[in-house]
């Protein structure tokens, strides 16, 4: 049943800081069927996006080794015309802020039919109009006609981020890209627009890769998740596993953050320290060591490989075996020092 | 779009009303009058003060302004004391020699800036980019006076390619083509020495705004919807970035004026620019004011005609 659409074998993106490479997305290996629904999730700066980027080929100015396969063929480093041929026909991507995403000098109706009339040369323009409606409508815009022919200034936020998702599924792609495609967005329009996702992504057979940092989102939306950590993978499961019995450090740490309503809590459980930056990352160890001090250094690897524990269940780093959160007077200590 | 315009211009009214006043306060305040310096000395003091008195001189200023103002309006802008005929006929060819010296340093600014423009923002921080960035800091350190003298001397004395002053070879009959040829052939110089250092602001402001909006998200989204790299610049960037330069339009008129001034006095070139500051020597009052006017005129204009520009072509600024 799970059929192979797109395979990442080790790739390492690199962004040039003055004169030396940096990897973002460092070592990735992943991979998504067909109408699976695969979530990247972790905090900001954690190289999700730029592993969307690199599916894509939006990055400039960056290195990228290693392979993509997307039903069988290498896209990483093929020619730009290659590239367009694919992008917007067989792969999608809707993008983080509706706001910023759309020409605000162009009307809404030009700016779907361009994704038609980019891979379909011979379709009239009338065909094309009555096409981006029926798009329009498919995405649940009102009064389909008169947006048309507005500009994106007169819409909505998630009336925007409506059209954008119109624009990324003009042409029936197999591969959706959704880079946090509610981040911008108020609760209520959220889960519309989660809703919208994954109906057109059965109506289309198509695979799904959504970012985001929202758990909310991905127990609602996701069929497996992938957990990155500064660039690297450090757990990959099912969404049933992950959440009945996540293993890695950080992933119970996420889980840990989330706000619970139902137990009285003085505070919020936070994740001390924050990612570090790109040129500040320890390239060898355990990378989530320096954020869980309390744990022994002789309990991480010293290089971290993904080990699968149950079949499709991997985890980065040995150091999950021996992991427990910190008591709670000795947090308090902590806290009340800093 | 017609609504915004009416609106736009109704409130240019006020503004040519403020302008007006403050252009003849400002032209009485400046010290002497015309008969200070230009009347036979051995007239009697008494008589010179009579003609004053007779003139208006010593009326109240609103009295003096309403008087100018009723004037103005109905384009009679009085008489000139040095050349003794009416301002408005002394400043009609005038205005038509200024007219087209800017309209072809534009054309001129315009032609530079946009190709090397967008060759900078496209490029930028490559050698092309460094060249032209060079170029625009050249251009703008360089005194606008000291270059055109330079390039008086070199295309005009040294190389004698262009002619050194006038508007036109004397003895040509206006309508004809040589007339036309032989004008056009007169502004290409001066034209060109302003459009050269004056086109610095235009090459800069797009090549900033080239750089800002390839990175917008929009742009992305352009590129994964597949379009090639050609048709991205052409639809997305260039049009948006073309926007500021609308809002620019009415500035690069205002400077227009000020490099004319003195463009048209070393070029010998007969326009308002060479007028107002021979009038303002002289004190011929009513061509200073005539020309100061006209001159405010055209700025308050070149703000309304950018304002227009940028509601077409941009759709957020159409109020309804």
């Amino acid at each position: 049943m799970a059929e192979k659409l797109l395979e990442i074998k080790n790739l390492n993106t690199s962004f040039r800081i003055r004169d030396d490479y940096y990897a973002a997305v460092d070592d990735v290996s992943l991979t998504v069927n067909k109408n699976e629904v695969l979530a990247i999730v972790g905090e900001s700066g954690c190289g999700k996006s730029a592993l969307a980027f690199s599916i894509m080929g939006l990055h400039n100015r960056t290195k990228m080794e290693g392979e993509i396969l997307f039903k069988g063929e290498n896209i990483v480093n093929i020619s730009p015309s290659k590239l367009n041929k694919l992008r917007g026909k067989s792969m999608g991507m809707i993008f983080q802020d509706p706001l910023t995403a759309l020409n605000p000098l162009m009307i809404i109706g030009d700016q779907i039919g361009e994704a038609l009339l980019l891979h379909n040369k011979e379709l009239s323009k009338t065909k094309r109009k009555e096409k981006v409606i029926d798009l329009l409508n498919k995405v649940g815009i009102p009064r389909a006609e008169h947006v048309y022919e507005q500009f994106p200034h007169e819409l909505s936020g998630g009336m925007r981020q409506r059209v954008v998702i119109a624009t990324a599924i003009a042409n029936e792609p197999e591969l959706l890209i959704a880079d946090e495609p509610t981040t911008a967005l108020d609760v209520t329009i959220q889960s519309q627009i989660l809703d919208l996702i994954k109906d057109l992504k059965e109506d289309m057979n198509s695979g799904v890769v959504l970012i985001t940092h929202d758990l909310g989102v991905v127990a609602e939306m996701a069929d497996r998740v992938a957990v990155m950590y500064a660039g690297q993978l450090v757990e990959i499961a099912d969404v049933h596993t992950l959440f009945e019995e996540p293993l890695h450090p950080y992933t119970k740490s996420l889980f840990n953050s989330v706000p619970n309503a139902n137990e009285e809590q003085e505070k919020l459980h936070v994740i001390q320290g924050i990612v570090p930056s790109l040129q500040n990352l320890p390239r060898t160890g355990c990378r989530f060591a320096a954020r869980i001090p309390w744990i022994d250094a002789s309990q991480h690897e010293e290089h971290p490989e993904l080990h699968e524990v149950k079949p499709g269940h991997f985890v980065r780093c040995s150091c999950y075996k021996h992991f427990h959160f910190p008591e709670e007077s000795k947090e308090e200590q902590h806290h009340g020092i800093s | 779009m017609w609504k915004f315009s009416v609106r736009r211009i109704m409130i240019m009214i006020p503004q040519l009303f403020v302008l007006s006043v403050l252009i003849f306060v400002l032209a009485k305040m400046m010290p002497g009058d015309a008969l200070s310096g230009q009347i036979d000395p051995n007239i009697d003091p008494a008589r010179i003060e009579e003609i004053r008195q007779e003139m208006g001189w010593y009326d109240p200023w609103h009295e003096q302004y309403a008087r100018w103002i009723g004037g103005v309006i109905q384009w009679d802008f009085g008489q000139s004391f040095r050349f003794k005929m009416p301002v408005t006929e002394l400043m009609g060819q005038r205005i038509e020699n200024s007219f087209w010296l800017s309209l072809v340093t534009l054309i001129f600014t315009y032609l530079i800036a946009i190709p090397l423009g967008i060759t900078s923002g496209r490029y930028n921080d490559t050698l092309r980019d460094s060249l032209i960035t060079g170029y625009s800091y050249l251009g703008f350190a360089t005194p606008i006076f000291i270059f055109a003298l330079v390039m008086l001397w070199v295309f005009g004395f040294q190389l004698g390619w262009f002619p050194t002053s006038g508007s036109v070879t004397p003895g040509l009959v206006p309508g004809t083509f040589d007339y036309f040829v032989s004008k056009v052939y007169h502004l290409i110089l001066p034209a060109l020495s302003m459009a050269l250092i004056t086109t610095y602001s235009t090459i800069q402001y797009l090549r900033n705004e080239i750089i800002d909006t390839k990175q917008k998200d929009f742009i992305l989204l352009a590129r994964a919807k597949g379009a090639s790299e050609s048709r991205v610049y052409n639809r997305h960037i260039f049009r948006n970035s073309l926007l500021p330069i609308a809002a620019f339009f009415g500035f690069e008129i205002t400077t227009l004026i000020g490099g004319s001034i003195f463009i048209e006095n070393i070029f010998g070139y007969p326009g308002m620019g060479q007028l107002l500051i021979e009038s303002i020597s002289l004190r011929d009052y009513s061509v200073v004011t005539a020309t100061t006017l006209l001159f405010g005129m055209a700025a308050v204009l070149g703000a309304l005609l950018s304002d227009i520009i940028l509601s077409i072509v941009d759709p957020r600024i159409r109020i309804k």
